[in-house]
């Protein structure tokens, strides 16, 4: 990528090329990364590897897509993790037999869990996007409580307990492979072009990036803004949900904290790739390379040897320094 | 007062500015006048040490400026009303006037009783008529630009730059900000006036610096200038004086104005804007909307573009009613609108030219929703060129632009959807002399082209080209001239004086 180097160059930002190349800004610390990965423990590079760092980082790309769509558009979605978790875990319970160890409901076949799954994301979606565009409350304090709420009704239903024995076509998706590669992973994949094709080739993409970067403007060349609003905020949850079920069928559970923090790390991931937190700017691919940079690094540390304990704190300082890193490649001011 | 000398400065490979001088003598109003991208800004910023110059030196009292870092040695000589307000819009007029440097009591706590007599104070020094417990967002423009102007010279500094401070400002606003100055110059200021308004200058200045392309060009005393010399110095060519007017004529005479009209309004009304407005619009007429802030004009141009919904009456584009309040519907019955503020309703700003200059006619771009990016860019750059926007190619992000180019893209994106109707309010505001006429020359053609145009404004230049003036006051149509109206009457008639 010999185009590349020149992105930090000094007077050089103003040549259109570069809005593109920006995108590209987090390559070569990916490559350091993997280099240095490679001389840490050489099972690094290897396929199997590769493939355990994809698909731990699967279920919380697909959230980093959601929050993408929303911070694009000015907004921001506090309550995406909790509905990774609540979304699978409601069709657990009503899915699960009633009595015995299961503590579900019993009210519907198994077959109705993932259908489930998606209605609870939209359904959340809805009301998110009722109280935010309807309303117009504030998204951060809106989806603050959202979160909470929903926090606390996935601890209500399950009793504080893990959901087990699931359905086996909640299970599909997490667990099964295609041609050697787990499906979470094309999912993944196949759900981030459709996000790089849909922010940077489709109307509805690119009238995310005009109400982001002037709300009043995109209404005056006819933007239906509000409605985009809709759609984006939907979409986010409906995707927030699809990642829970993702890792709900890895994990072969629902745990009563499932998603409980991990919104943090959404929003690292999509800083570091180059999203604004004051909307208009950004691209999912952007996004992309921020979760693969932040997973590539903690599997570094992981082949190093680092104590379990230890995990935590360099989870934290791994995002600053990518923070530090994305702002010296790119050479902008993040916000 | 104020002298630079030989001052340099380059960004990468542009040159900003060239071995410039400028020296300001003490008690003067110097004008300093230049198209966009003259190197009007960057010597603002070299002479309020906000930028390094490359080389050359800067002078004030005959003692070498401050070192950059010392800001507070900067305030004490020089102050600075930029063009956008740097007011905070949630705290009071007296808070503003005094952040960051309080008056303290004991415990180091603010006192407050003491701030708002010292703001009032200040204000009272300045003559500045304003509330100092009001917030600083319920002021008015150019209410703000006072405040501004008090608190930059509460610094101790006798030379202030005013950087293009009418841009924002409609006629009567003006007229008081002049007011204002007049009193800072009786009270022996020294003031640098920026400004693309050559009227203003003959107005308020003495003396008068043209730059053009990061050069100095001329400094002549204002006393018996002639404005053509001054638009030649800053256009570095003769210019030829009413050509866009003669275009605005053709039209006039290509028999358009018998068709069935494009617009046509009937009693529409609304609340606390206007009342009982009946205006017609027909192909290939450019009919001005001639009044000050408060007439309402703004708030008609708008509900015929679709931004706000009437209380009353009716209003049909091209013979269809219109959807009252659906900006959408509005563009697809053909109707483009170049809005009041660019950077507020016009541009996206971290969004290229391209994608601005088409947000209007997504279905252009692609199939089915989609856009394809060559389709996106060859339409601009037909755009491009056909409104002479000065850019590096349909890419460039629009906030890279001068404030001209930045309004043609506005332009630009009315245009895309070749309207029926485009309505413009004050679609000069705030650009330069070239880009202006390319402005207006293009509304001449359009409506050659057989488009009706609606212009609100309060720009007796945007009104020349018109076949005809509508003025309104106070929410009402007030009168009406055909072109060739002299200015006098037009004015009197925007201020409401004698009623035609």
């Amino acid at each position: 990528m010999p185009d590349n180097a020149t992105v930090t160059l000094p007077g050089m930002r103003r040549l259109p090329a570069l809005a593109r190349l920006r995108d590209l800004a987090l390559i070569p610390a990916i490559i350091v990364v993997a280099i240095v990965g490679q001389a840490v423990n050489p099972v690094f590079l290897e396929g199997g590897n590769i493939i355990n760092v994809l698909q731990t980082m699967s279920e919380i790309a697909v959230m980093v897509l959601a929050e993408t769509l929303v911070l694009v558009a000015g907004k921001m979605d506090l309550s995406l993790e909790a509905t990774f978790g609540l979304a699978p875990g409601i069709a657990a319970w009503i899915c699960l037999p009633a009595g015995g160890s299961a503590h579900g409901l019993g009210w519907l076949g198994g077959a109705w869990s993932v259908p489930l799954t998606l209605l609870v994301g939209l359904a959340i979606g809805l009301l998110n996007s009722l109280l935010i565009v309807r309303f117009g409350l504030s998204a951060f304090i809106v989806t603050l409580g959202m979160q909470i709420t929903l926090h606390g009704m996935l601890t209500g239903i399950s009793g504080g307990k893990t959901f087990f024995n699931l359905p086996s076509s909640m299970l599909y998706i997490g667990t099964a492979e295609w041609g050697g590669v787990p499906v979470s992973i094309w999912l993944c994949l196949v759900l981030f072009a459709a996000g790089v094709g849909v922010l940077g080739w489709t109307r509805a993409g690119r009238s995310l990036y005009a109400i982001g970067g002037n709300t009043d403007a995109a209404k005056a060349a006819g933007i239906r803004t509000d409605r985009v609003l809709w759609v984006a905020i939907t979409t986010a949850s409906v995707l927030a949900a699809v990642g829970g079920l993702m890792l709900t069928g890895r994990l072969a559970s629902v745990a009563a904290a499932q998603g409980t923090g991990d919104i943090f790390t959404v929003f690292a991931a999509a800083v570091i790739g180059g999203v604004s937190l004051n909307g208009g700017k950004g691209t999912v691919f952007g996004a992309f390379t921020g979760i693969l940079l932040l997973y590539m690094i903690q599997n570094v540390l992981t082949l190093a040897g680092v104590p379990a304990q230890w995990i935590g704190a360099f989870n934290g300082a791994i995002i600053l320094v990518a923070l530090i890193l994305s702002r010296i490649t790119s050479g902008k001011r993040q916000e | 007062m104020v002298e630079a000398i030989g001052v340099t400065k380059r960004y990468g490979p542009t040159t900003a500015l060239d071995a410039v001088g400028l020296s300001v003598a003490p008690g003067s109003t110097h004008a300093l006048v230049g198209r966009n991208g003259a190197g009007k800004s960057t010597l603002v910023s070299v002479l309020t040490g906000l930028t390094p110059a490359d080389a050359g030196t800067v002078r004030f009292h005959g003692r070498p400026a401050p070192h950059l870092a010392d800001r507070d040695a900067w305030r004490e000589v020089v102050a600075c009303v930029y063009q956008r307000s740097t007011t905070i819009p949630g705290l009071t007029v007296a808070e503003n006037l005094f952040l960051g440097r309080h008056p303290l009591r004991a415990g180091r706590l603010i006192s407050w009783r003491e701030l708002r007599r010292r703001a009032r104070e200040l204000l009272e020094t300045w003559q500045v008529d304003v509330d100092v417990s009001r917030p600083a967002g319920e002021l008015t423009v150019e209410q703000r630009q006072f405040v501004e102007i008090a608190r930059a010279l509460s610094f101790g500094a006798r030379f202030i730059v005013l950087d293009e401070p009418t841009a924002r400002l409609d006629g009567p606003a003006i007229t008081r900000l002049f007011e204002q100055l007049r009193q800072l110059q009786r009270q022996g200021v020294t003031i640098l006036f920026i400004s693309h308004h050559l009227q203003e200058v003959f107005e308020i200045c003495d003396t008068v610096t043209v730059f053009r392309d990061a050069r100095h060009i001329s400094t002549r005393p204002v006393a018996g200038l002639d404005e053509s010399d001054l638009v030649a110095d800053m256009t570095g060519e003769v210019r030829l004086p009413g050509a866009a007017r003669s275009a605005a004529g053709d039209a006039a005479d290509g028999g358009l104005l018998g068709a069935a009209p494009v617009m046509e309004a009937r009693g529409l009304g609304l609340d606390g804007a206007y009342q009982d407005v009946d205006l017609t619009v027909r192909p290939g007429e450019i009919v001005g909307l001639a009044g000050i802030a408060s007439s309402g004009r703004t708030e008609f141009a708008e509900t015929v573009a679709g931004l706000r919904a009437p209380d009353r009456g009716t209003l049909e584009i091209s013979g269809r009613p219109a959807r009252p309040g659906d900006v959408r519907a509005a563009i697809r019955g053909g109707v483009g609108l170049v809005p009041q503020d660019r950077h507020h309703q016009g541009f996206v700003a971290n969004l290229s030219v391209a994608e601005n200059a088409t947000m209007t006619v997504p279905e252009r771009l692609g199939p089915a929703g989609t856009v394809r990016p060559s389709a996106r860019d060859a339409l601009a750059r037909t755009l491009i060129d056909r409104l002479d926007i000065k850019t590096d190619g349909p890419r460039q992000p629009v906030d890279g632009l001068s404030g001209g180019n930045q309004q043609k893209v506005v332009m630009a994106r009315a245009l895309a959807g070749d309207p029926r109707l485009l309505v413009m309010v004050s679609p000069t505001a705030g650009v330069d002399v070239r880009s202006k006429e390319t402005l207006l020359s293009n509304v001449a053609r359009v409506a050659a082209e057989g488009t009706g145009v609606l212009i609100a404004s309060d720009e007796l230049e945007d009104l020349r080209g018109c076949h005809r003036v509508v003025v309104m006051f106070g929410g009402r149509i007030a009168a009406e001239h055909a072109a060739g109206w002299h200015d006098n009457e037009m004015v009197a008639a925007m201020e409401g004086i004698g009623h035609a």
